[in-house]
């Protein structure tokens, strides 16, 4: 069975998974492939069950109903020491009785391997804490002790490789640093990494493909670009970076392209950005990242008539504030490249965006889903 | 710059005139405890050690002599007891420690919402006094109690046998009184482990058994040791449970040094029987505590 974590690799399958804390239901019915070799990030605020999630694959809980397999086995209640997966834990839980070394070395002992100092020395090396081998946990950094509690996983050469906001804890530089660096070794030993995090940057950075989750349930699941250009619902518009959102209703087709009245503005949305499809009868969201408004140029899309109450420069760029003549606050950042200088708080001006950059959501939905959560709480 | 200079003249004056004395001045009552019922009496003790009768005879009076065959004299005068008594300790601590680690573990681990009714429970006993808890196991330990009815019953005992006034009745007395300072300090550091090593444990393929003894027990031993410490050194030289549940070929040097110095008024021999039993004990802790190699964790 232990030998499995050698040979057994594969897909992992999760099917219908449902995990129930008494009437709470934690994950809600939850099916997702993930690719063998694939860097997958589990994207969602806290309470989303994304590390819920991660704990079932690991083994750590059980699910109520559903299925987890990796490849052709079905490993749904296997004990937590009989699969083929290893855990980078939160704050890394390294064993403070034990050297580096021993931490490294614990899997494969247990596993009963019989060249532990030469594949752990390989492992220190490529996490480039060799010189640390007879240290004691307490004895490292931060940023140094997470490494480890990588090494200490990947030493394994498991089939899946789970991270539990694995850089929580360190500074913003370092996390930076960090990220990089976990992608470099991703790419290195070319293990599945299903990383679960808050920070939609560090996922952005990292994954090839991030699944948004949300109470429980995958909102939506692409590459960083397909999630950031293409929101197909309000919370993943407004967890992933910013959005403007604006209430509209549809006034018919012109071609392949939807035409939407937006206080009486005329906008128009590719219909191949229109998400909201099956729901036109009432109205619908119009959606613009901010740094796709220019103040400046006049462009098909315009919602004019705002008035401008904050300016923040910020380096790259300037944000803007602009009160719209309906009330609402929207968002625009433009590049600090001369051009809207001169602009300053009280101006009136004039939103204006090319078509191919908007995009239409169900006008159901509350506006403000996935805004009020902090990304960056535990 | 001249708020950075303010600032730093102040907190140096803070620390050139507060700081250095507060400390000190804390420590004396201590100390001052210690001097007096600790330091002195303890060389007043070893002045008597070495001390011989006086030449009037008179009981309880002796003169210094500076005699330290009276050690030689005392040993070869209860070594029996000596050995017995770290034999009967020794046997309590494991006892102890073999009853306590489930309990200290079930508690840190497992009682969830009863976990402080528990340890109240476990603190309880001291509530009553330490010679009433010893003699009620008298009673417990009686021909006409329970626990003899229950082994003759299963003819475990003979007709004729009894548990009291035993070496059983001492040890388990002992094990008894000493069992909260067993549990507590195992408690302490069993509850201090982060769950998440011991699933990290069970992450990197150790079953339930081999996390227990590669991660749980070894995170555990400052406990362990400082529950063995605070378990053996007090029943070594004690002597109350075995005055109270033990037979006079159960005797512990603590009889006999307390029949030294109340009964006999032999002050030499009882003081340099206190000393050895001191010295015993401190050899005994520091090779115990280096092999333990526990400096680190603690």
């Amino acid at each position: 069975m232990v030998d499995a974590a050698a040979s057994t690799k594969g897909d992992l399958n999760l099917t219908n998974l449902v995990k129930e804390f008494g009437d709470f239901r934690a994950v809600d019915d939850l099916s997702l492939l993930i690719p063998e070799g694939s860097f997958f990030a589990l994207l969602g605020p806290s309470g989303c069950g994304k590390t819920t999630t991660l704990r079932m694959i690991a083994g750590l809980e059980e699910p109520t109903s559903g299925k987890i397999a990796i490849g052709p086995t079905d490993i749904t209640y296997a004990k937590p020491y009989a699969r083929p997966v290893n855990t980078v834990f939160q704050n890394y839980a390294l064993f403070p009785h034990l050297t580096i070394f021993e931490n490294v070395a614990f899997g494969l002992r247990r596993r009963g391997i019989k060249d532990v100092k030469e594949q752990v020395t390989k492992v220190l090396e490529l996490v480039e804490l060799g010189h640390l081998a007879g240290r004691k946990p307490v004895q490292l950094s931060g940023g140094q002790q997470q490494r480890i509690a990588v090494a200490r996983a990947i030493v394994n050469r498991p089939a899946l490789l789970l991270l539990d906001e694995p850089l929580g804890a360190l500074d913003l530089k370092l996390r930076r640093q960090m990220q990089i660096e976990l992608k470099w070794i991703q790419t290195e030993v070319g293990l599945t990494f299903v990383h679960v995090t808050h920070d939609q940057e560090e996922a952005m950075t990292m994954a090839d493909t991030i699944a948004v989750m949300n109470e429980g349930r995958i909102e939506q699941m692409g590459t960083p670009v397909e999630l950031y250009e293409s929101p197909r619902t309000v919370f993943v518009a407004n967890f992933l970076g910013q959005s403007n959102l604006v209430k509209g209703k549809v006034e018919g087709t012109s071609g392949d392209d939807l035409l939407v009245s937006v206080h009486g503005n005329r906008i128009i949305v590719p219909a191949n950005r229109d998400f909201a499809a099956d729901n036109h009868e009432n109205s619908v969201l119009i959606g613009i990242r901010p740094e796709k408004i220019s103040l400046e140029h006049a462009e098909e899309n315009t919602l004019g008539g705002g008035i401008i109450t904050d300016i923040s420069f910020v380096g790259v760029s300037t944000q803007f504030q602009v009160q719209m003549p309906w009330g609402q606050e929207l968002a625009v950042f433009e590049q600090n490249d001369g051009g809207a200088s001169h602009l300053q708080k009280g101006d009136t001006v004039s939103l204006s965006w090319k078509p191919q950059f908007t995009f239409a959501l169900d006008g159901t939905a509350d506006v403000d889903a996935g805004t009020s959560v902090n990304p960056d709480e535990e | 710059m001249a708020f950075v200079a303010a600032v730093s003249k102040r907190s140096s004056v803070v620390r050139g005139i507060k700081r250095p004395s507060t400390p000190y001045l804390l420590l004396i009552p201590g100390l001052a405890w210690l001097a007096m019922f600790f330091i002195f009496p303890l060389i007043n003790l070893a002045g008597t050690s070495t001390q011989t009768p006086g030449d009037s005879g008179e009981v309880g009076v002796y003169v210094q002599t500076f005699r330290f065959a009276n050690y030689i004299d005392a040993f070869s005068g209860a070594r029996d007891q000596f050995l017995r008594s770290f034999f009967f300790a020794f046997i309590a601590t494991v006892l102890a420690l073999a009853i306590s680690y489930p309990l200290a573990y079930a508690i840190a681990f497992k009682s969830g919402k009863w976990k402080n009714l528990l340890l109240v429970l476990v603190v309880a006993p001291f509530f009553t006094s330490f010679l009433l808890r010893t003699v009620a196991w008298k009673q417990i330990l009686g021909n006409e109690g329970p626990v003899v009815a229950v082994l003759k019953f299963l003819h475990i005992l003979g007709p004729q046998s009894g548990l009291t006034a035993s070496a059983f009745a001492v040890v388990t007395g002992m094990t008894y009184n000493f069992l909260p300072f067993m549990t507590l300090p195992l408690y302490a550091s069993l509850e201090r482990i982060d769950p998440r090593t011991l699933e990290a444990s069970s992450d990197l393929y150790a079953n339930g058994i081999t996390t227990f003894r590669k991660v749980t027990f070894p995170l555990s031993l400052p406990g362990v040791v400082a529950g063995t410490l605070l378990t053996f050194i007090p029943a070594a030289g004690d002597y109350i449970n075995a005055t109270l549940l033990g037979n006079p070929r159960t005797k512990m040097i603590g009889n006999v040094i307390e029949s030294r110095f109340f009964d006999i008024v032999d002050y030499p021999t009882a003081a340099a029987l206190s000393f050895m039993l001191m010295a015993a004990i401190l050899i005994m802790v520091m090779v115990y505590v280096r092999r333990a190699g526990t400096e680190e964790l603690v």
